[in-house]
């Protein structure tokens, strides 16, 4: 029980993951939806990020020394500082992929004006007759 | 030089596609384009080469030596696919050269190829990799790029198709990711030649079988596995019908890719089919998508939408044979991945020839077309054969494999079901041509005639190459063999 | 020419040949005389084989090899006794069926001549492909191109009526061919490793039990061009084709096609000792000879003589069927036999139907009273052609049948000679009445003006029909070039019965397989 309290940051992403993929499911609006996924993508770059961390480790930086040296000092604890980076990665794609999504509803906007998903339907079944 | 082929099969579009941005002259897009997807071809050949006669090529990127660094790692598996998503779009670039793309504004042009080549790009980066979290970048790389190809259709259900096609392909991308998240945790590498050294030791946990599942549907999802197939009617069906041909000869074909990659070098195919048992799953849903994907075909009134669900019920065969987890079914599966291609693909530009003609893909609106455009419909009748599986088509040989696979895993069912899929795809491909060669003559139309060379050409590549793979099957059944042969000895 | 040669000649004529019609398909005359100039070197080829078959053993037979299509699995063709026969008979029936198209499209001003005799020359093409494969995967591949090449042909006319039988042809041939004739040849594969033909079969060791019957099964239905009840009902619904098609399908290339493939599998694929001793054909016998007795009596029933001819041919098709089920030398014997004399006398019967369609606009029987006045040779000619398919002497048609029923005593079935007496009665039933009426009955009596209408139509037509119409005015005769092919094959029937021996002897190393095993008993 201690110890499912202590995994408490995969409970946050197991929550971020499912209501992201709830909003993306359940909400019509296409802006909302958009909403949805980025919450949803946000949720996997918490997991990484709170992967990084080790259990008292210090942030991933090597103190600089005499003459623009660096120290390595191997008695201390780093955090991993990889899934930082590839987070940096993953937040660019998410971005990328929001702004996309949102161009595409602006000129779904553009043809249909509006961004509700059933009414779109409901234009598309009338224009089909 | 060629020591970095490697790198600059995707850095050569990489770079291209912001050139094409700065370069707002339409011609020398478009040149620049054609150039770069040949010398992409170009590089591809000459790295297959290398591996047939070499062994496995490893680069390291920027120098930095895996498995810390990225590695680019080419066996005779990706190195088969890097030609062959190189050959589609060497082929697909030049077509319709010297006419209008569909659906691309006046003045945006230089923005179409520059998505083009990202997609190019991508598709390239994905196979070419061998670190983990590359082929997430790739992936969607390729994939931004493809939501933006689809969005530019004439149609403006295009831009809904984008949309769901990037929800969906998006949640599959970032279970992909959470996959690779979960194999980091336990291995501490994302190198996959290293994760499949180090993982034998954590399989047994549950984060691993996480891992694995998560993976595996984001790649479905990719892939269009019944019943994650819904974005792939619609996006085919709406997109520009070049980038159709272009996505549906290479998009779901590097996914395939990833899966088997996942699979066999991953995680292993004892993991997987013994442990997990992913062919109780897999079998039933390919069947199923076999079955219902050529059924919903012939119920199509527009031809590409057919072909779309004709696509669905061809990747089921491809998912079929890997399920079987035998020589002949990974075989199967994947020189079908090489056969399909060449089939939708030429296909595809056929539907395209016809629309820049007849300005609709509506099948209704092609009676007697055969008259008009003789070479275009003896075209689709041959693409047609090969969906059918007529020997001295690439279909059929498929379905040697297939069959074969079957045969040897003792289910006669299935192997009667794969013939059976075969009769379906008889009835959606007849009913096209019924249309085409007899239903009364095309309106008396001056313009209806075959479409350029410049489209032609390209389509007749695809197509010819559909039935000389069906004799010469050096380069494909026995590509897909030797790499089939591979992935299995590795797994052992 | 080498033998090798002399294979991929036969089997590139005719195709050289459709591209040669298609190039000069502007030019009808032309483009005729590329069909006869084709096929009269088609067959001169072919026949160039046959003493060099006759003259060697199993061992040494001629062959041509063009590539390997996947491991194991060649495009490959071997000439045996057999397909040499089918061969002759192909290429050897393609001259008077193509001079006889020729009189039967200018008769009747038929459109689309051009994809007409384009498509006949790949059918032959494709027929010539069958009769010389030397593995399962070259003859699936010609069975397939047969199968299309011949669809444009049965949906000549491009109505509804051709739209609806090119789907029950297609269907039923595709369906038949997929399913279970691939099936069949996979499953082949997968057993033992190799799709070549072997005299004394490949099975031997490798399987038995069920399994053989269900193999045999798998590659008798999946011959759907056998027309082995089911899968019998294309050839009915092919006859909205025109008659040279029909006589194409029905004594030419098609149908022939299917039986040949089913005695190949026989001989080749099973061994007729190999079937013999698992008993493993018993049911095909049975099967066969239901085909045969059911379709004798449905063709009875039929007014329509093309639809009379088709089910007829259902039941002769089931002679050659059984023939080789009864897996004794006799039996597979004459049915290959049965190959020749049957295509001879059906194509007689055939141009027939077409030449009094031709000439008087009548396809009933029960329209054709008194028309053995008006049309002589014709009526004589369907005499001599119902003769040899009813099996009397003097027509080929006899022998045929006496090595079936010799093959069906020598495996202690004598029931199945009752069966080959009684659709030989049957066959009097159905075929006597229309010869009977034409020459007996008198004319009925709209028919005369009719005629003499039709006469001035022709008149003006083709010079061929004027010239007989000149000679014998008194006739009102199809045109020259469709009697005279009729004619000319209603002899060979007479022909074959003279030469059934020199046929008897072609085929016989085929049975070499039995005789150790009577050597040992």
């Amino acid at each position: 029980m201690i110890e499912a309290l202590g995994l408490w940051n995969y409970w946050a992403v197991i929550v971020l993951m499912m209501i992201g993929l709830y909003i993306v499911i359940a909400r019509d609006n296409l802006v909302k939806k958009m909403m949805g996924l980025t919450i949803f993508q946000v949720a996997a770059i918490m997991l990484y990020v709170s992967m990084g961390k080790i259990s008292g480790g210090t942030a991933p930086i090597l103190p600089e020394g005499p003459n623009h040296s660096v120290v390595y000092d191997p008695s201390v604890l780093y955090s991993n500082p990889l899934p930082h980076v590839l987070m940096l990665t993953a937040i660019v794609v998410g971005v990328a992929t929001t702004a996309l999504g949102l161009s595409i509803v602006v000129r779904i906007y553009e043809a249909y004006g509006t961004v509700e998903e059933d009414e779109i339907v409901a234009i598309e079944e009338q224009a089909g007759q | 030089m060629t020591a970095h082929l490697p790198v600059l099969q995707i850095a050569l579009p990489l770079v291209a596609a912001p050139l094409c941005v700065l370069l707002r002259n339409r011609m020398a897009v478009r040149g620049l384009t054609i150039l770069v997807s040949w010398l992409c071809l170009g590089i591809a050949l000459a790295l297959l080469d290398q591996v047939q006669s070499t062994g496995v090529i490893s680069y390291k990127l920027g120098g930095w030596a895996p498995p810390v660094g990225i590695e680019y790692r080419i066996d005779l598996l990706n190195a088969y696919v890097l030609v062959l998503v190189a050959a589609i779009g060497a082929v697909v670039m030049p077509f319709g050269l010297g006419t209008n793309e569909p659906g691309v504004r006046e003045g945006q042009h230089h923005l179409y190829y520059a998505a083009f080549l990202l997609c190019l790009c991508g598709l390239l980066g994905i196979t070419i990799t061998g670190d983990a979290f590359n082929v997430f970048v790739f992936l969607e790389i390729a994939s931004l790029s493809s939501y933006t190809l689809i969005s530019l259709g004439q149609d403006r259900r295009a831009l809904t198709a984008g949309f769901s096609y990037l929800i969906l392909g998006s949640i599959g991308g970032t279970f992909i990711l959470v996959g690779i998240g979960m194999v980091y945790m336990m291995t501490g590498t994302l190198n996959m030649m290293d994760i499949a050294e180090r993982i034998p030791l954590v399989l047994g946990t549950r984060t691993i079988w996480m891992a694995f599942a998560f993976m595996v549907i984001g790649t479905f999802i990719k892939l269009a596995v019944f019943p994650l197939h819904q974005w792939l009617p619609n996006a085919y069906s709406y997109a520009p019908p070049v980038v159709s041909a272009f996505l549906a000869a290479t998009a779901t074909k590097v996914s395939y890719y990833v899966l088997a990659r996942i699979i066999f070098t991953v995680f292993g195919a004892a993991f997987v089919f013994e442990t997990m048992g992913l062919q109780r799953l897999l079998m039933p849903l390919s069947v199923l998508a076999m079955f219902l994907g050529s059924a919903a075909a012939i119920y199509q009134t527009d031809l590409k939408r057919l072909l779309a669900y004709s696509s669905i019920a061809q990747i089921g065969y491809m998912t079929l044979g890997l399920s079987f987890a035998n020589l002949q079914g990974l075989t199967g599966g994947i020189v079908h991945l090489f056969n399909h291609a060449l089939m939708k693909g030429g296909l595809f530009l056929v539907v395209a020839g016809i629309v820049y003609r007849l300005g609709s893909s509506n099948i209704k609106d092609m009676r007697g077309l055969g008259r008009k455009m003789p070479i275009t419909m003896a075209a689709f009748v041959l693409g047609g054969l090969s969906l059918i599986g007529v020997p001295g088509t690439v279909g059929f040989i498929s379905k040697w494999y297939l069959v074969l696979a079957a045969l040897e895993a003792g289910s006669m069912l299935i192997a009667f079901m794969i013939l059976a899929s075969s009769l379906l795809a008889v009835l959606y491909v007849w009913r096209v041509v019924e249309v085409m060669y007899f239903a009364g003559d095309a309106e008396a139309n001056p313009e209806l005639r075959d479409p350029p060379w410049s489209m032609l050409i390209p389509t007749l590549v695809l197509i010819g190459a559909t039935v000389w793979f069906g004799f010469q099957t050096d380069l494909t059944a026995g590509a897909a063999s030797d790499a089939a042969r591979m992935l299995l000895e590795v797994a052992k | 020419m080498s033998p090798s040669t002399a294979i991929g000649a036969a089997i590139l004529l005719p195709l050289l040949g459709a591209i040669g019609i298609q190039l000069t398909g502007s030019k009808p005359n032309l483009r005729e005389a590329v069909t006869i100039i084709t096929s009269l070197l088609t067959f001169a080829v072919v026949l160039t084989l046959f003493p060099v078959v006759t003259a060697v053993g199993p061992g040494n037979r001629p062959e041509l090899e063009l590539l390997t299509v996947l491991p194991g699995v060649a495009l490959a063709f071997q000439v045996e006794p057999l397909g040499m026969l089918y061969a002759l008979v192909a290429s050897g029936l393609w001259i008077p069926t193509g001079l006889y198209a020729i009189g039967y499209c200018r008769g009747h001003d038929e459109q689309n001549q051009t994809r007409f005799f384009t498509c006949f020359a790949l059918a032959i093409f494709a027929a010539l492909g069958i009769a010389f494969s030397r593995n399962l995967f070259t003859l699936f591949l010609f069975y397939e191109v047969l199968t299309l090449s011949t669809y444009p042909l049965v949906t000549h006319y491009g109505n509804d009526e051709a739209k609806a039988a090119g789907r029950t042809y297609l269907g039923i041939l595709l369906t038949t061919s997929v399913l279970f004739l691939l099936m069949a040849v996979l499953w082949t594969w997968n057993l033992t490793g190799t799709l070549e033909f072997k005299l004394g079969g490949i099975l031997a060791g490798k399987a038995d039990g069920p399994v053989v019957a269900m193999l045999l099964a798998l590659y008798a239905f999946g011959t759907g061009k056998a027309a082995l009840m089911p899968f019998h009902r294309w050839l009915p619904a092919a006859m909205v084709a025109p008659t040279p098609v029909s006589a194409l399908l029905h004594a030419v290339a098609i149908v022939k096609a299917g039986v040949f493939t089913v005695l190949k599998v026989i001989v080749y694929i099973f061994g007729i000792s190999f079937l013999e001793d698992t008993g493993a054909s018993t049911w095909l016998m049975y099967a066969a000879a239901f085909t045969l007795l059911c379709s004798s009596v449905i063709a009875l029933s039929k007014d329509n003589l093309k639809a009379r001819l088709a089910y007829s041919t259902i039941s002769q098709l089931s002679y050659i069927v059984l023939g080789g089920a009864l897996a004794t030398a006799a039996g597979v014997l004459g049915g290959g036999l049965h190959i020749a004399m049957h295509a001879m006398g059906k194509i007689t019967l055939f141009f027939c139907a077409g030449a009094i369609f031709v000439a008087s606009h009548k396809k009933k029987i029960s329209d054709m009273d008194g028309i053995g006045r008006a049309m002589p040779f014709t009526m004589g000619a369907f005499f001599l052609g119902s003769m040899s398919i009813i099996g009397l002497p003097p027509m080929g048609g006899s022998w045929s049948k006496w090595y079936l029923a010799l093959g069906a005593a020598d495996g202690d079935n004598a029931i199945f000679i009752a069966v080959l007496m009684i659709s030989s009665l049957l066959s009097i039933a159905y075929l006597m009445p229309v010869v009977g009426r034409a020459f007996l009955f008198p004319a009925k009596p709209s028919d005369h003006g009719h005629d003499e209408a039709h006469g001035d139509h022709d008149h003006g037509h083709a010079p061929a029909s004027g010239l007989l119409s000149k000679v014998f005015p008194e006739f009102h005769e199809a045109p020259l070039l469709c009697v005279a092919p009729l004619c000319a094959t209603a002899i060979g029937c007479i022909f074959l019965f003279v030469f059934a021996e020199d046929i008897y002897d072609l085929l016989l190393p085929i049975t070499q397989d039995l005789l150790p095993m009577t050597a040992e008993r």
